[in-house]
């Protein structure tokens, strides 16, 4: 099992979403986070005093899916993500060591 | 014969009636406009403007004022300020509002109860006090905030207003005082003394931790917006409710007063224009202030295009001293009460001295009934002068009377909050509460 990490564009979360639906794949976990890489931030000026805003507001994505899908996930979610700015994010490919399902106990694939 | 006579006598009293019925309608409403220039209006102004950790106890400082102000004013603060005393205080034959009831005071307002009258200068007290809070946002302990209020009052604010408008006081124009200072509704009473309070505070607390370097952005400026809208309206009832009467003089401070909003508006953000590059939303409240502060002072005095050229000169006055003046002397006036009440109360002090004119109100007359000169608009330029000292009258009574009031609230309460609760926010730490429990 593999677990993608996307972070991506907050206004391309609904993209993102509908591609995985379009390729089976509607199990997530979403959150709003704050961060930057190669992305400047901006300034902002309250009654002249000036503040520089480097930590931007993303979306992170998160699942996890059979070694054989991934490949496809990882595509897809790029393709999806991608404006060909910087700042469109990253993603993250991580091994998974073992998935329980908490209701019933499946292990493994099953518990996806 | 009898029978005619007794007919105009009643049509006299009917007459009366009427015109106190209008009169009193109009200033009962204009107390309550200034009472919501407190809560909500300040307290929503000051409250977007801190960090989410303090806009409880921001609000709260506000909110307390209205009653402890209220109580003040009852048991002695009336009487100080308004009752015949020396010209620097008031005597005490108001005292618990003796005699304060639906009988007209003709020193003051002859067609409405001393009762209306007493209660619409109340909400002026307690707005004042609760201006300098932005001075010391963030910082303050409750108790000595409480303390400092009482004693602020006693010391500064009823004795001014008495200077100035109390029958007999040092500067009052109109019933007998010594320098004939014009201040139509409190640029001096109110905004110059909180100002410049507010910037003994500022001094005197010392600057927030982490300030400048943290990030103390304005937390919510949805809050400020409401509240900067709510001032604008509340402002009728304080300028124009002056007039305390309902006729051709509120109308005209009521013009003056929205006049001198929107120019000011205008010179802020052309001013943070040109400056930063971007108008901003900020800009146009703390400009709409700074010029309904600026022509305060003026409102009954002068006509509508001088109205606009006042809050034009406040608009980028106080951007001037909110920017570059508080950077220079690096000062933490957290919320710019010095720089928007103190700065523009200045000015709009110092030019009602050069466009009242008595087109506008006539009340001031020569022994033969004929109206004075008013202004530098008139051709009496030494009221230019008579203004600078009713500013520094008011500048001296507020720098002297908030510092040693300061010394008493340390010396007995201590003024600051420790780090630990400063760093956790005032919500937590002196109300025990937080404004924004999402997850609840």
């Amino acid at each position: 099992m593999k677990k993608i990490e996307a972070i991506i564009q907050p206004f391309k979360l609904e993209d993102v979403k509908e591609a995985l639906k379009g390729i089976g794949i509607d199990g997530m976990t979403v959150s709003e986070v704050r961060g930057h890489g190669r992305q400047k931030g901006h300034k902002e000026v309250y009654r002249g005093q000036e503040y520089h805003v480097d930590l931007l507001p993303k979306v992170k994505l998160e699942m996890v899916v059979p070694d054989s899908r991934a490949p496809e996930v990882v595509k897809t979610v790029c393709a999806a993500a991608r404006t060909g700015k910087i700042g469109d994010g990253k993603l993250f490919v991580y091994e998974v060591a073992e998935a329980i399902r908490i209701r019933n106990d499946d292990r493994g694939e099953a518990a996806l | 014969m009898a029978q005619a006579e007794a007919k105009w006598a009643q049509m006299e009293s009917a007459v009366k009636a009427a015109q106190s019925a209008g009169d009193n309608a109009w200033m009962l409403i204009s107390a309550a406009l200034v009472l919501m220039m407190t809560g909500p209006g300040l307290a929503l102004f000051y409250g977007g403007l801190v960090r989410k950790k303090n806009v409880l106890g921001t609000m709260m400082q506000s909110f307390v004022l209205m009653s402890l102000v209220t109580v003040l004013w009852a048991v002695i603060g009336y009487s100080l300020a308004f009752g015949e005393g020396s010209p620097f205080l008031g005597g005490l034959r108001y005292l618990f509002l003796a005699g304060v009831g639906s009988a007209p005071n003709p020193d003051y307002a002859g067609t409405i109860p001393q009762q209306t009258f007493m209660v619409y200068q109340l909400m002026f007290a307690i707005i004042t006090p609760a201006l300098i809070c932005g001075a010391f946002a963030e910082r303050m302990k409750f108790s000595a905030m409480l303390l400092f209020m009482a004693l602020w009052s006693l010391l500064v604010y009823f004795p001014m207003a008495h200077m100035v408008w109390g029958k007999g006081g040092y500067l009052n124009a109109f019933l007998g005082g010594r320098v004939a200072c014009l201040d139509f509704a409190g640029g001096t009473v109110v905004h110059v003394t909180s100002g410049v309070s507010a910037l003994v505070c500022a001094l005197y607390l010392g600057k927030r931790r982490g300030y400048p370097s943290e990030s103390m952005k304005p937390h919510n400026l949805v809050l400020s917006f409401i509240g900067a809208c709510l001032l604008w309206v509340g402002w009728f009832g304080f300028n124009a409710g002056s007039a305390l009467s309902s006729g051709a003089l509120a109308t005209s401070a009521f013009v003056a007063t929205h006049f001198g909003a929107a120019s000011a508006t205008l010179g802020w953000i052309v001013a943070e224009w040109i400056k930063t590059g971007k108008p901003s939303v900020l800009g146009a409240i703390s400009g709409c202030v700074a010029g309904l502060v600026a022509i305060t002072p003026a409102s009954g005095f002068v006509k509508p295009l001088p109205a606009l050229v006042i809050g034009f000169g406040a608009g980028i006055v106080c951007y001037y001293m909110v920017t570059a003046v508080k950077r220079r002397f690096a000062y933490d006036d957290s919320l710019d009460a010095f720089g928007v009440h103190g700065a523009g109360g200045t000015l709009g002090a110092l030019l009602t001295g050069v466009f009242a004119t008595n087109a506008v109100n006539d009340a001031l007359k020569d022994p033969a009934g004929r109206p004075l000169p008013l202004g530098l608009v008139d051709g009496h330029p030494a009221q230019v002068v008579n203004q600078l000292i009713g500013a520094a009258i008011a500048w001296g009574l507020a720098l002297a009377g908030t510092l040693l009031i300061l010394k008493i609230c340390d010396w007995l309460v201590g003024v600051r909050v420790d780090p630990e609760h400063e760093i956790q926010g005032l919500d937590l730490s002196l109300h025990g509460e937080e404004a924004y429990n999402l997850e609840a």
